[in-house]
């Protein structure tokens, strides 16, 4: 059994208006040393698959086709055995 | 000539579509269910507003994936007239027959309010009944409808006018101020390269009647009427 967690978050310039509230939020709460706030999302996965290579060819078919967009978004994976 | 009506489990504006061309625009039309794998007999297919399987992911990525989008993908591929209003728009782009993506409101709330949109390209068949430069009155509602593709992209779009509809104040000024998302270049609708694929934020069906307004979304929809009538002539000759 795999486990793989994915981290998708926005492309630079591409405007992330959660980012900017949750950074305004942080700045009231007078954490002023935060500069920037950026917000993606984190899935994680389990599965089964014969070699790592194999589960990282199928986890990058998935983050193209459904899990981002690339056209607003990066995406990053780690896979460990478990 | 028929029109087809998309249900995705989370579609609300369907029945809102429904009325509006079945019951004021007196078109013959029929619900399309997601798990069809095909359809015939259509000549134009509307993907109707909503919150398809409740937004997961991203807006529109699940229901991209439904089975009835392969074929829609084919019927557009094959010059068929497609049309999304707000989550169906989101739905388009997520499934490439749209260029670029919409995103979270620039302010983050929900929208939900009468705007002003000016019509940018009346050659359409989409807007062939409007005046380039009009300014039309269409309520908009969404949480997520702020326009977004690279720079090369929106200037290709540009040189192309596949940007249909811009928002605008009363007076037909794009400004900032008349920008209720903070979508690039004010950009409110849009279409393919073709032009046979529509998308708009904003709700054509929901302003079908004068006493829900004015009546403008009516213009969308005659429109694409006069377009099929002319092209059952061209094709009967």
């Amino acid at each position: 059994m795999w486990s793989v967690s994915i981290d998708i978050g926005l492309k630079k310039g591409v405007l992330d208006a959660q980012g900017k509230a949750i950074h305004q939020a942080l700045l009231s709460l007078g954490f002023t040393d935060v500069k920037e706030v950026r917000v993606g999302k984190l899935i994680e996965l389990k599965l089964e698959g014969e070699t790592k290579e194999k589960i990282d060819k199928q986890v990058k078919d998935m983050c193209e086709k459904l899990l981002a967009n690339p056209v607003i978004e990066d995406y990053r994976f780690k896979i460990e055995e478990q | 000539m028929k029109f087809g009506i998309v249900q995705f489990p989370g579609s609300n504006c369907d029945f809102d579509c429904y009325y509006a061309i079945k019951n004021v625009m007196k078109i013959p039309s029929a619900w399309i269910w997601h798990k069809q794998n095909e359809f015939s007999g259509f000549d134009c297919i509307v993907l109707p507003g909503g919150f398809t399987y409740g937004d997961y992911l991203r807006v529109g990525a699940i229901a991209r994936y439904s089975p009835v989008m392969k074929a829609i993908i084919n019927f557009a591929r094959k010059g068929g007239l497609v049309v999304g209003i707000c989550n169906g728009f989101q739905v388009l782009t997520e499934a490439r027959l749209l260029p670029g993506t919409l995103i979270r409101n620039e302010c983050l709330h929900f929208i939900c309010k009468k705007q002003s949109i000016r019509v940018e390209n009346n050659h359409t068949p989409f807007t062939g009944m409007c005046q380039k430069g009009q300014v039309l009155q269409m309520p908009i509602a969404h949480g997520e409808g702020c326009y977004f593709a690279d720079i090369e992209i929106i200037n290709e779009m540009e040189k192309n006018n596949q940007i249909i509809f811009r928002y605008s104040d009363i007076n037909g000024q794009t400004s900032k101020e008349a920008n209720p998302n903070g979508s690039i270049s004010n950009i409110a609708g849009i279409c393919n390269k073709k032009g046979n694929v529509l998308g708009l934020m904003p709700h054509p069906e929901r302003n079908i009647e004068d006493c829900l307004g004015s009546g403008d979304g009516k213009l969308i929809f005659e429109s694409i009427e006069m377009y099929l009538k002319k092209e059952k002539i061209l094709q009967n000759n």
